[in-house]
């Protein structure tokens, strides 16, 4: 089993730290050598969302790879890739108001209100806040583990949102590819958290029967 | 007179609505050329501004007239940006797709039939199409649905001139276009995005309105395959999905014609269409747009116009409730 080294792991969280930040490190290069075709911000919008939801399966892709390889060291690198998943919905959530609304923040409320598309991505923005801002030891330990990870387990309903406003802003054009891909890999992502839930409690029923079936010495 | 009124009060043009320098420079070339009568009666051609920004893309040329009563004072897109930046689902869906994949279109041979309610059904090989009536060159504002306007130099002549050649019968109500829909030289036919064919109507007096213009070439060029080469209408009243490309039959009909994009979405997409900044699309506002090409990240998006700006159509629709009929 593969297990590194703190040094090891150290030159592995520092690769995928800088992997994570390219595809923003892409978009101000695009932006300086004039390279976002003709509707930069179309780009950049479409580009974050896209690298929002990529890192929302990749986050919660971490339990279930652990689960079955035994990685254990995986799940410390957990909170950077969530935290890159909260930073592309700020890029995108910022794209929006800025350049889209010019920080009109009536005019945004209004389109947040009447178009269901942007509500519910707004809702799946608002709910990433408090997971963000409790991802630091300190707020782990304030909250207890058991309360900490009850909150983030919202992240399944954030993906679900994610994909819900994914596939209602392709609607009009009927092109589903795209969402039925990231949708089929966040169902797949969850129903294997389904299966280990299963497995978990037969698991104890089972430990549980077997104890009051051992005949005890007399 | 102004395309509208400011706030303040003051009608200035803005800053985009003043002839670009490309085209006031070459005005001036021009008239300096006069003066030392280097002109030859070609060169008339040549003072047309689909020529300052016509680009060294291999193209052929069309010559054309500019007809000054159509030329909007705003700064036309840059040719980049008009040609790599397209809707035309037979070609995929993502706006660099119809560039990359058009070139399996076949332009020649092309012929258009004239079917329906016609008193001289025909099918017209490309050349004699455009041979019909003049060509002109008009500078139109294009307004997509989806919240983007382009300016762009378009060379053709109004429909109404071929309509009239056709005659068409007193049943004719309306007219439909339909596009080219042939698996072998449209990529974007496998994927079931919309009804193939793509098809397309209006109502025989929007057809008439000297406006819709049938349309062969851009920016003193033919059509490029992906803007809809080798024939398109263009209707700078409507969103830019009512203008059908590549046009292989137009049939004059006595009911409302079932459009593509009514089909798919019929909440979305009304049979009208007409660019209005009061009737939002379901997922966005249609208040504002952002001009491609011109507007960068920090520029306000600009509002959107009634009818885009081109208020003779709106006797078309006298009377009638354009939130109801959008």
């Amino acid at each position: 089993m593969f297990n590194p080294t703190p040094r090891q792991f150290k030159t592995l969280k520092a690769i995928l730290f800088v992997l994570a930040l390219l595809p923003a490190l892409r978009l101000l290069l695009y932006a300086f050598t004039d390279r976002l075709g003709a509707n930069p911000i179309e780009f950049i919008t479409r580009s974050s969302g896209d690298w929002t939801l990529y890192f929302l399966c990749i986050t919660l892709a971490v339990t279930p790879l652990r689960r079955f390889t035994n990685w254990n060291w995986l799940v410390k690198l957990r909170r950077m890739l969530g935290l890159y998943a909260f930073f592309y919905a700020c890029l995108h959530f910022i794209t929006f108001l800025w350049f889209d609304h010019f920080f009109d923040l009536a005019e945004m409320l209004k389109d947040v209100v009447k178009r269901p598309f942007i509500t519910v991505g707004f809702i799946a923005f608002v709910m990433l806040l408090p997971l963000a801002l409790t991802s630091t030891n300190g707020m782990i330990r304030r909250l207890g583990g058991k309360r900490w990870q009850w909150l983030h387990r919202s992240l399944y309903v954030i993906s679900m949102l994610g994909i819900l406003h994914f596939w209602w802003m392709r609607a009009g054009k009927h092109n589903f590819e795209k969402p039925i891909l990231f949708g089929a890999i966040v169902a797949a992502l969850l129903l294997v958290r389904v299966y280990f839930a299963l497995r978990n409690r037969a698991g104890q029923r089972a430990a549980l029967q077997k104890r009051q079936v051992t005949p005890s010495p007399t | 007179m102004p395309l509208y009124r400011r706030p303040n009060g003051i009608d200035l043009p803005f800053a985009s609505e003043i002839t670009p320098r490309e085209i006031f420079e070459s005005r001036r070339s021009f008239i300096k050329q006069v003066a030392v009568g280097a002109v030859g009666a070609g060169s008339l051609l040549e003072l047309s501004t689909g020529d300052a920004w016509a680009q060294a893309s291999g193209a052929q040329k069309l010559a054309a007239k500019a007809n000054p009563a159509y030329v909007v004072m705003d700064k036309a897109t840059p040719y980049k940006d008009a040609t790599t930046y397209n809707n035309f689902y037979e070609f995929g869906t993502d706006k660099a797709d119809p560039a990359e994949n058009a070139g399996s279109l076949k332009t020649r041979p092309w012929t258009v039939s004239i079917e329906g309610e016609v008193k001289k059904p025909m099918t017209l090989d490309i050349d004699s199409l455009l041979k019909l009536a003049p060509l002109e060159e008009r500078i139109y504002r294009l307004r997509c649905v989806e919240g983007w306007s382009m300016v762009i130099p378009w060379i053709g002549y109004s429909l109404s001139a071929l309509i009239k050649k056709m005659e068409p019968t007193g049943n004719a109500k309306y007219i439909e276009f339909t596009t080219l829909a042939d698996n072998r030289q449209m990529p974007g036919l496998r994927s079931p995005v919309l009804e193939w064919p793509y098809v397309e109507g209006l109502r025989m007096d929007e057809a008439m309105h000297p406006l819709a213009l049938l349309t062969f070439g851009m920016y003193g060029q033919v059509l490029p395959n992906q803007s809809g080469a080798p024939v398109r209408m263009v209707l700078p009243w409507k969103y830019g999905f009512k203008s059908a490309k590549s046009i292989v039959k137009i049939r004059f009909v006595k009911d409302q014609p079932r459009t593509a994009w009514n089909i798919a979405a019929a909440r979305e997409y009304g049979f009208y269409s007409n660019v209005n900044p009061d009737v939002d699309h379901p997922r966005w506002s249609q208040a504002t747009e952002r001009r491609i090409g011109e507007d960068g990240f920090f520029t306000k998006k600009r509002k959107t116009l009634m009818f885009n700006g081109y208020s003779d159509v709106a006797s078309l629709y006298t009377g009638m409730d354009l939130k109801k009929y959008f």
